[in-house]
C-alpha cells in the first residue's frame, strides 16, 4: 500500500500544480504602473513556492515508495550529512530566498504604499457605507465641500451630506456612484467609512486598501489602461457584503472632462 | 528544572459512583476523552455548516430540506438568506477553530498522553482540570444556544471585528444577543484554556518521572509543552479584548467604536474608540491560536512516524529547538492579518520579516521528517499513513504562506479564497490529519479495543484525495481574486468560476461523507473492536508499558524509572528492534546533537 500512496503523491501534486502551469486560473491583466512590480514578485514567488512544494512532495513519494515493503529485518540507515546537512538545507532552499523576496517585495511595497501621491494628484474622496461605494469629485473651484454627517440623506442622493446651500465649496461639487478617473493621471483616494469597516478592492490594480471607522486613509495609483474595472469589498461589513460593489471608468483624459461637464450640469 | 518523583496519586480510593467516575471525574484519561467527544461533536456541526455553506454558495435560491427548521427567519421555505449564509460562516469558523482544532489535538490527547508519557499518574491538579473541561463544555453549550434565539448566531465571522460586532443589532441580524452569546463563550473558552495551559506547564516542569529529563520526553509531550506555553500567553489577550468588546456593546463604553458612525441610518453614540484597537488585540492572540493548533499535531505526527519507520528521527533536538522557535516568533508576526488594515505601512514591513523567518523552522522540521525517513524501514497502517499525509498537505499548505507573508503580494491576496485556501489546508487539513493520525495509534491504548484498520484505509485514501479536491481549488480561486465570505456571486469576473466552484461542493461533500466511515469505525470499535494489547504498535515510549486502557493510576504501584530517550528503534532489543524507554536494557548511545 505504501507504494500505491507514492504513486498517488505524485498524481496530486501534478493535478495541484497543471492549473498553475497552463495558467488557467491567472490574475486579470494589470492597469496600474505598481502592479507590474506587483506581477514580477508573484511569479518569482510562484516559481520558488512551486519548485518547494513539487520537490517535497516528489521526495516523500520516493522515499515512502523505497522505503515501504523492505525485507524484514533489514536495518535502517541514516541520511548521510544527517540533521545538520538538513538544517542547512533548510536555511538556504527557503531562508534565503524567501528572505531574498521579502527584500525585494519591500520595494514595491513601498512604492504603492509608502511613497507620497504627486502634488497634482486627482484627490477623489471615496465613501463606503452598507452596502454601497460612493464617490465626490471637488468640481471646477478643486475644493472640496465640507462633510456634515448628520445631513447625509441616502434616498434624496446627498450621500456625503454636503450643505450646498450653506458651503459654497460644496456647490460645484460631483458626486457619482462610479469612480471615473483619466488615464494615466495619478489619483488620489481618500478613504472614508460610514459606518462598519470595509474595503477597497480592485483586482487590476493589484491594490487593496481597508476603510477604518474613525480613520482618514488615502491611496494613491494610477491605471494605465481605458476600460471599466469592478471595485468590490473585501472586509466583511454585514449581509450584502458580497453585493457591495462599483465600478472604475478609466476614461481618456478627453472623455473624463466631457464626463466632468455632463456631470457637473446635472447637479 | 529537575525531574521530580512522580507522586503517588491521592490516597482516597478512586471513585466507584457513575457520575463521578465518568461524568465529573478528575481522571486525566477520562477528562482527555471528553475532550475528545466534545471536539467530535463540534467537528461534524461544522462539518454540515460548511456543507450548507457550499451548497448556498452554488446553489443560492435552493431550498435546503430541514434549514427552515434550524430558523425561520434565516432560512424561509428552507432557502438560505445572505445573513444566515454569514451566521453558518461564523460558527463554522468559531467551531473548527476554538472547539475541534485547540481541543483534540491539544487539550484531548494532551491531557490523556502527557502524564502518562512523563511517568505520573495524573496531572498537577487535577480538580482544576476537571474544571477546564466543565468551563470549555459550557463554553460550547452558550455558543450553541445562539443557533436557537430568533435572531440567530452573529454574522461578523470568527475575528468578530468592530464595529461591525460592537453596535448591536442596527449593523445587521444575528448581532444583537448573537454576538453576545459568542462573545460570553469565547470568554468562557479562554478561561478554560487558561487553566487548562497553566495545569500542562504545572505537570511537565514538576512531576515527570526519574530519568525523565525534559529532553527525554516524547516529541508530543514537548509539542503539548510548548503549546500551552503558547496558550497562556495568547488566550490572556483574547479573554480582555473579548470583555472590552462586551463592555462597549453592553456597558456604553468606547474602546472599539469611534465617533460620529452612522449606522443602519442610526447615528452611533460612541466616541474615541479604535476599531484597529481589537484587530491587535485579536490577532496578537489569532496568530499563536494557529500555531496551537498544528503544534500538537505536529508533535503526534513525528511521535507516530518514529515508530511506523522503526528509526529515530535524524535529530528530535533540532525539532525540539524548531517548535521552541515556532512558539517564540509565533508572537511577532501577528500585523500580517493587517497588511491593509490602515495601519502604519512601515509596521507591515516590520512584521514581514518574522513572518518570513517563521518558515523556516517549519522547513527544518519537514526536512527532518523527509530525510528521516531515507533509510527507514517503514511500516503501512492508517496511523502512518494519515501522518505520512500531514507532510504532504502540510507542505501544499506551507507555500501560500509564502506569497502571504510579503505584503506587496497580500495587497492583492488579502480577503480571497487564497487565504482561505493557505488555513484550510494547514489547520482544517494538516491538523486534523494529525487528530486522525493520534486516533488511529492510540486509540487501542484509550479504550482497550482496536480500531479497524481496512476502514481506517478507505478513510486514509478518500480523505486525502478529497481534502485536495477541495482546498487546492480554493488557491486557483484566489489567484483569480475571488473574494472570501460571500454569500453569493455577483461579479462579472466570478461568473466564469462557477463550475470551479460546483467542483469544490461536490469534492466536499463527498469527503464530508468518507467521515461517516471513521465515525462508524469509532463507535463500532468501541465496544466490538478486537481487543487492544498492551504494546500493538511495538512503541517505545510509557504509554506502552502499561495496560489497554490504563488503570487509574497509570503505573500502578511502582513509578517508571527512565533510563534513555524514547525513540530506541532499529536497535537489537530483547523483544524486537526496539527497547522500551522504562528498560533498563542496554542501548545505542542517545542522541548527541
Amino acid at each position: 500500500m505504501g507504494k500505491w500512496f507514492a504513486i498517488l503523491i505524485v498524481i496530486v501534486a501534478l493535478a495541484s500544480a497543471y492549473p498553475i502551469l497552463f495558467h488557467q486560473y491567472a490574475p486579470p491583466k494589470t492597469i496600474s504602473t505598481d502592479g507590474q512590480a506587483i506581477d514580477k514578485e508573484l511569479d518569482a514567488t510562484m516559481a520558488e513556492a512551486g519548485i518547494t512544494f513539487l520537490l517535497a512532495q516528489f521526495v516523500l513519494a520516493f522515499f515512502i515508495w523505497k522505503f515501504t515493503g523492505r525485507a524484514t529485518g533489514a536495518k535502517p540507515s541514516r541520511l548521510p550529512g544527517g540533521a545538520k546537512l538538513m538544517v542547512a538545507a533548510a536555511f538556504v532552499l527557503v531562508g534565503a530566498e524567501l528572505l531574498a523576496l521579502g527584500v525585494s517585495g519591500q520595494r514595491t511595497w513601498a512604492s504603492v504604499y509608502l511613497t507620497a501621491p504627486k502634488a497634482d494628484a486627482l484627490q477623489i474622496q471615496a465613501q463606503a457605507g452598507q452596502f454601497a461605494f460612493y464617490f465626490h469629485y471637488p468640481g471646477a473651484d478643486g475644493k472640496f465641500g465640507p462633510l456634515h454627517p448628520e445631513k447625509i440623506d441616502d434616498a434624496n442622493g446627498n450621500f456625503f451630506g454636503l450643505d450646498p446651500e450653506h458651503d459654497v465649496d460644496s456647490r460645484d461639487d460631483i458626486i457619482s456612484g462610479e469612480l471615473v478617473v483619466p488615464v494615466n493621471r495619478e489619483i488620489l483616494l481618500l478613504l472614508h467609512t460610514k459606518d462598519v469597516g470595509h474595503s477597497f478592492y480592485v483586482r487590476e490594480l493589484r491594490i487593496q486598501q481597508d476603510f477604518v471607522p474613525g480613520l482618514d486613509l488615502s491611496m494613491h495609483f494610477t491605471a494605465d489602461t481605458v476600460g471599466r474595472y469592478e471595485i468590490v469589498c473585501t472586509q466583511l461589513c454585514g449581509m450584502s457584503h458580497y453585493n457591495m460593489k462599483a465600478y472604475l471608468n478609466v476614461m481618456s483624459q478627453e472623455d473624463f472632462e466631457k464626463w466632468m461637464k455632463q456631470k457637473a450640469a446635472e447637479q | 528544572m529537575e525531574e521530580g518523583i512522580a507522586p503517588h496519586a491521592s490516597a482516597s480510593a478512586p471513585p466507584q459512583r457513575f457520575f463521578r467516575k465518568y461524568i465529573f471525574s478528575i481522571d486525566h484519561k477520562v477528562i482527555g476523552k471528553q475532550y475528545y467527544a466534545l471536539a467530535l461533536v463540534a467537528v461534524f456541526i461544522g462539518m454540515v455548516l460548511s456543507w450548507l455553506m457550499r451548497l448556498h454558495v452554488v446553489w443560492p435560491n435552493a431550498k435546503i430540506p430541514g434549514l427552515e427548521m434550524l430558523s425561520k427567519t434565516g432560512a424561509p421555505g428552507g432557502v438560505m438568506t445572505p445573513q444566515y449564509y454569514l451566521s453558518l460562516l461564523t460558527m463554522h469558523g468559531t467551531l473548527m477553530i476554538f472547539f475541534v482544532l485547540t481541543n483534540a489535538p491539544f487539550t484531548a490527547f494532551g491531557n490523556f498522553f502527557l502524564p502518562i508519557q512523563i511517568g505520573a499518574t495524573d496531572m498537577s491538579f487535577p480538580r482544576l482540570n476537571r474544571l477546564s473541561f466543565w468551563i470549555t463544555f459550557a463554553a460550547f453549550l452558550v455558543l450553541v444556544a445562539a443557533f436557537f434565539i430568533p435572531d440567530g448566531p452573529p454574522i461578523s465571522g470568527w475575528t468578530a471585528y468592530p464595529p461591525l460586532s460592537a453596535v448591536g443589532s442596527d449593523a445587521g441580524p444575528g448581532l444583537g444577543w448573537g454576538q453576545n452569546l459568542w462573545l460570553i463563550s469565547i470568554s468562557l473558552f479562554c478561561v478554560g484554556s487558561l487553566l487548562g495551559a497553566f495545569n500542562f506547564i504545572a505537570t511537565t516542569l514538576d512531576l515527570r518521572t526519574k530519568g525523565m529529563t525534559l529532553l527525554r520526553m516524547p516529541l508530543s509531550t514537548w509539542a503539548w509543552f510548548i503549546t500551552s506555553c503558547i496558550a497562556l500567553l495568547a488566550f490572556a489577550v483574547l479573554l480582555p479584548a473579548c470583555l472590552l468588546l462586551l463592555l462597549d456593546r453592553m456597558a456604553g463604553t468606547s474602546f472599539f467604536v469611534p465617533a460620529g458612525l452612522i449606522i443602519g441610518d442610526h447615528p452611533q453614540s460612541h466616541t474615541g474608540g479604535s476599531p484597529l484597537l481589537w484587530q491587535h488585540l485579536f490577532w496578537f492572540f489569532g496568530h499563536p491560536e494557529v500555531y496551537i493548533a498544528i503544534l500538537p499535531s505536529m508533535g503526534i505526527v513525528s511521535h507516530i512516524l518514529i515508530n511506523s519507520m522503526r528509526k529515530p528521527l535524524l535529530s528530535a533536538k533540532v525539532v525540539i529547538y524548531s517548535m521552541i522557535s515556532i512558539g517564540l516568533l509565533s508572537f511577532l508576526v501577528w500585523g500580517h492579518h493587517m497588511f491593509v488594515s490602515g495601519m502604519n505601512p512601515y509596521s507591515s514591513l516590520l512584521f514581514s520579516l518574522p513572518t518570513l523567518t517563521i518558515t523556516i523552522p517549519s522547513t527544518i522540521i519537514t526536512m527532518i521528517w523527509l530525510g528521516s525517513l531515507y533509510g527507514a524501514n517503514l511500516r503501512i497502517s492508517a496511523a502512518s499513513l494519515f501522518a505520512l499525509g500531514f507532510i504532504s498537505v502540510f507542505v501544499a499548505g506551507g507555500v501560500s504562506g509564502f506569497f502571504l507573508a510579503q505584503p506587496a503580494l497580500d495587497s492583492y491576496l488579502h480577503a480571497t479564497y487564497f487565504v482561505a485556501g493557505h488555513f484550510h489546508m494547514i489547520m482544517g487539513v494538516a491538523s486534523l490529519f494529525g487528530v486522525f493520525a493520534g486516533t488511529y495509534f492510540w486509540f487501542g491504548k484509550m479504550t482497550g479495543r482496536m480500531m479497524n484498520e481496512t476502514l481506517g484505509k478507505i478513510h486514509f485514501w478518500l480523505t486525502f484525495i478529497g481534502s485536495y479536491c477541495i482546498f487546492m481549488p480554493f488557491h486557483y480561486l484566489g489567484l483569480v481574486g475571488s473574494v472570501r465570505r460571500y454569500s453569493a456571486f455577483v461579479n462579472d469576473f466570478t461568473q466564469p468560476l462557477m463550475p470551479l466552484h460546483k467542483f469544490i461542493t461536490f469534492a466536499a461533500l463527498l469527503t464530508g461523507a468518507a467521515q461517516f466511515i471513521f465515525l462508524f469505525n469509532l463507535i463500532y470499535s468501541r465496544f466490538k473492536g478486537g481487543r487492544a494489547p498492551e504494546n500493538p504498535w511495538e512503541g517505545t515510549s510509557l504509554e506502552w508499558s502499561i495496560p489497554s486502557p490504563p488503570p487509574r493510576n497509570n503505573f500502578g504501584d511502582q513509578a517508571p524509572v527512565v533510563h534513555h530517550d524514547p525513540y530506541q528503534y532499529g536497535v537489537d532489543g530483547l523483544k524486537g528492534d526496539y527497547v522500551m524507554q522504562d528498560s533498563s536494557e542496554q542501548i545505542v548511545a542517545e542522541e548527541l546533537i
